[in-house]
């Protein structure tokens, strides 16, 4: 697999015929009736589109797994369970629009569990590994509040279905950031040891966190069309937010020296590729098996 | 062993499972602070169903009758049949059927 | 409305003794606060403690495939279920704690290994169909024996256990469905199946309900006799409402349709319908049987102990700071109030 995500796209965009007209996005209609006419060519910049943010939600979930039976005390197993399970939620609905609108009729499972790490479109700081609590701490900080600000601009997008995805997922993405924030407050203003640990969490993470934000020529694209948010004028809103409750915890919003890209192309960390590893692993040893 | 610092204090978790019912006491929860209590309860007691809303309350501010006070206070309450209605004949013949306008 | 009864005798005036067992003989449900023998708080503490830790411990060899599912829906359905084992835990950790006993003292001791969890967890859930046959077998087995629990004397544990039936059902009827989707899948998936139920069977049978306790389970009158007598007791005290004996039949009873419906073979050639006793003959599970079901494997018995030593020593710092968290929030809390502040969300409320 050599090539990457964007160079798709922009193929995928010679194929648009026309710019997405709010209110017809075309490829989401009623169930059980063909997504498009079949004369129309699959919208796959919509749905690279909405792969990225399934991604994000399907990766950052497996990695929330991982915590269950390990977290600090069993409350927190249920916690992040919960959020865990959320996520699960919000992919599943995602990768399905994604695999209807690319015209390859590819369900959820087809792209959850077929796909290569390479054709993985999430960003880094999603695969990022667990560490330990306060490294989890400050990747939900920063994920949460750009889901909650993504999936609230989402919502009042003009496909009907994706803006209802989006409506959904900002409720429960709402209580994901509260449970981030009080986190976060809990070791800034718990002990000395636990300042100093949520401090390094925030390191460790903050250079991951520009890449939630980036706009290449696909999502400027469909920004422009009006088709779906542009992420870019978050970010503000984001940084705002986040400094409130870094620095309310007694903590510093950390001024990275370099930024990490690559995830929404396919580039990801070496780790990665056990976390598909293992997500595929008993897919893969049973071809053919059904589930 | 590690025991922790002071364990995190008891809450009691009181519960509006659907409109129209009392908020109930489903349980109590292990907590350090009242937002932590909470989400505690939240994760714990609302998985299922259509809650409306949630209470925790400490559990050291729960003041209760002990049971040695158990005669004093409820004792009372015992040889009065005059507080119910079965103690007084029916209003009209059907029995105490007639006593509603159905 | 109608008038209460008047309670048997005259309260306050009898023994406390006298006035719990007959409260224990009419049925009745012993509360917190309420006077009670030593002896049963004692058997409480440890029943609901072990409870707790197999929930806990329970949760292991399942959540072992939460990253492995090998679908979306079936990676939502484990979360969600061992989840509940985490609630169920929980709930039955507080319902312990008003015996006067403390969880952080329980944990203590499952770490220590002064207190157990049931050995059925100490088996590995070696292929992604053992998720399937725990939660077929071992959870079906827990339903059956959890069910009468629900009516078990000590109000506390009752409501818990109330609780926790109305979600095991769940977990039952979503692990044959994993299974049944096995037995309809490739000769592989089957197999894989297969194999499962052949380890999980003997431990869910034999473990998951307790030592043999009758003869006609199997025990020689002598270890019979002293199985009875434990068993006898905690009927006694309305802690226990059948012998284990009993419960286990009414487990084979229930699986051996269920098998035959996947087409999976349960791995005792003793099981025949008997049509005098109108139940499933079995292999009776004698000593013999039930020492070989706990296994001399210490290796997974101490690997189950390890994993929940180490997480909850990981996690011993921040615990240490929700703690000091809280205790100054509530410091600065106190200081700024100036009167009884009642929080407006509250007086909303207020039923």
């Amino acid at each position: 697999m050599t090539t990457t995500s964007d160079e798709r796209v922009d193929r995928a965009a010679d194929h648009r015929p026309e710019p997405a007209s709010p209110g017809a996005t075309p490829g989401v209609g009623a169930p059980g009736r063909p997504a498009r006419a079949p004369h129309a060519p699959a919208d796959t910049g919509l749905a690279t589109y909405l792969l990225r943010l399934g991604d994000d939600a399907l990766v950052l979930g497996q990695r929330l797994c991982q915590w269950i039976t390990r977290a600090p005390m069993i409350e927190e197993d249920l916690a992040l369970s919960n959020i865990a399970l959320d996520l699960i939620g919000h992919a599943r609905t995602l990768l399905t629009l994604a695999g209807r609108l690319d015209g390859t009729g590819r369900t959820e499972d087809d792209l959850a569990f077929t796909r290569h790490e390479r054709d993985f479109t999430n960003t880094l700081l999603t695969e990022l590994p667990n560490g330990d609590f306060a490294v989890t701490v400050a990747r939900q900080l920063a994920y949460t509040h750009y889901a909650s600000l993504h999936y609230e601009a989402l919502a009042g997008c003009p496909d009907r279905e994706l803006a209802a995805f989006g409506a959904r997922a900002v409720k429960e993405v709402a209580f994901h950031r509260l449970h981030a924030d009080r986190w976060v407050r809990r070791l800034g203003g718990g002990t000395a040891e636990s300042a100093r640990r949520m401090q390094r969490g925030l390191e460790r993470v903050w250079p991951y966190t520009a890449e939630l934000f980036d706009e290449d020529d696909l999502v400027r694209r469909l920004a422009a069309a009006g088709t779906v948010p542009s992420p870019a004028p978050l970010r503000p809103v984001w940084e705002q937010r986040v400094t409130e409750v870094v620095t309310g915890a007694g903590l510093t919003v950390p001024v990275p020296s370099w930024r990490a890209r690559g995830g929404r192309s396919g580039l990801h960390t070496e780790e990665f590729t056990d976390l598909i590893g293992e997500l595929q692993s008993v897919r893969r040893q049973f071809p053919g098996g059904t589930w | 062993m590690n025991r922790d610092e002071g364990a995190p204090a008891s809450w009691e978790v009181f519960l509006r499972a659907r409109r129209g019912l009392a908020h109930q006491h489903v349980g109590s929860v292990r907590a350090a602070g009242p937002d932590a209590a909470l989400a505690v309860a939240r994760d714990l007691y609302t998985r299922r169903g259509d809650p409306l809303s949630l209470w925790v309350v400490r559990s050291d501010a729960v003041h209760a009758v002990s049971p040695d006070e158990r005669d004093p206070y409820f004792a009372g309450t015992h040889g009065k049949p005059y507080r119910y209605p079965e103690h007084f004949p029916p209003l009209t013949e059907e029995g105490s059927e007639g006593d509603h306008d159905q | 409305m109608s008038a209460p009864t008047a309670v048997t005798g005259e309260a306050g005036q009898e023994e406390p003794l006298t006035r719990f067992e007959a409260l224990i003989a009419q049925g009745g449900t012993i509360e917190p606060r309420d006077w009670m023998p030593d002896g049963y708080r004692r058997m409480l503490i440890r029943q609901i403690a072990q409870h707790a830790h197999s929930e806990i411990i329970g949760m292991q060899p399942e959540g072992a495939w939460l990253t492995r599912a090998p679908s979306l829906h079936r990676k939502s359905v484990l979360i969600a279920k061992v989840q509940d084992e985490a609630g169920h835990g929980l709930y039955l950790y507080s319902a312990a704690e008003t015996l006067g006993v403390d969880r952080a003292d329980l944990l203590d001791a499952l770490h220590l290994g002064r207190q157990r969890a049931s050995a059925t967890f100490n088996h590995p859930a070696l292929t992604w169909a053992d998720t399937g046959a725990i939660a077929w077998l071992t959870d079906g087995a827990a339903v059956i024996n959890q069910a009468p629990l629900c009516r078990t004397s000590y109000g506390p544990y009752a409501r818990a256990m109330r609780r926790v039936c109305q979600e095991e059902a769940f977990h039952v009827r979503q692990g044959y469905d994993l299974m049944r989707a096995l037995c309809e899948g490739t000769p592989e998936q089957k197999a894989m199946a297969q194999d499962a139920v052949d380890r999980w069977w003997l431990p869910a049978v034999a473990l998951m309900f307790g030592p043999p306790d009758t003869e006609a389970g199997g025990a020689d009158a002598r270890t019979a006799a002293l199985g009875a007598a434990v068993s006898r007791r905690a009927m006694a005290w309305g802690i226990k409402r059948h012998t284990n004996d009993e419960l286990r039949q009414r487990f084979v009873d229930q699986c051996v349709p269920q098998a035959e419906r996947l087409g999976l073979t349960l791995p005792d050639p003793a099981i025949r319908w008997n049509e005098e006793r109108g139940h499933y003959d079995f292999t009776p599970i004698d000593w013999d049987t039930y020492r070989t079901a706990l296994g001399d494997d210490t290796h997974w018995a101490r690997r189950r102990i390890d994993h929940r030593r180490t997480a909850h020593e990981d996690g011993a710092w921040v615990r240490e700071a929700a703690t000091a968290y809280a205790a100054r929030e509530e410091a600065g809390a106190s200081a700024d109030a100036s009167g009884p502040a009642v929080p407006r969300q509250a007086q909303e409320e207020r039923a």
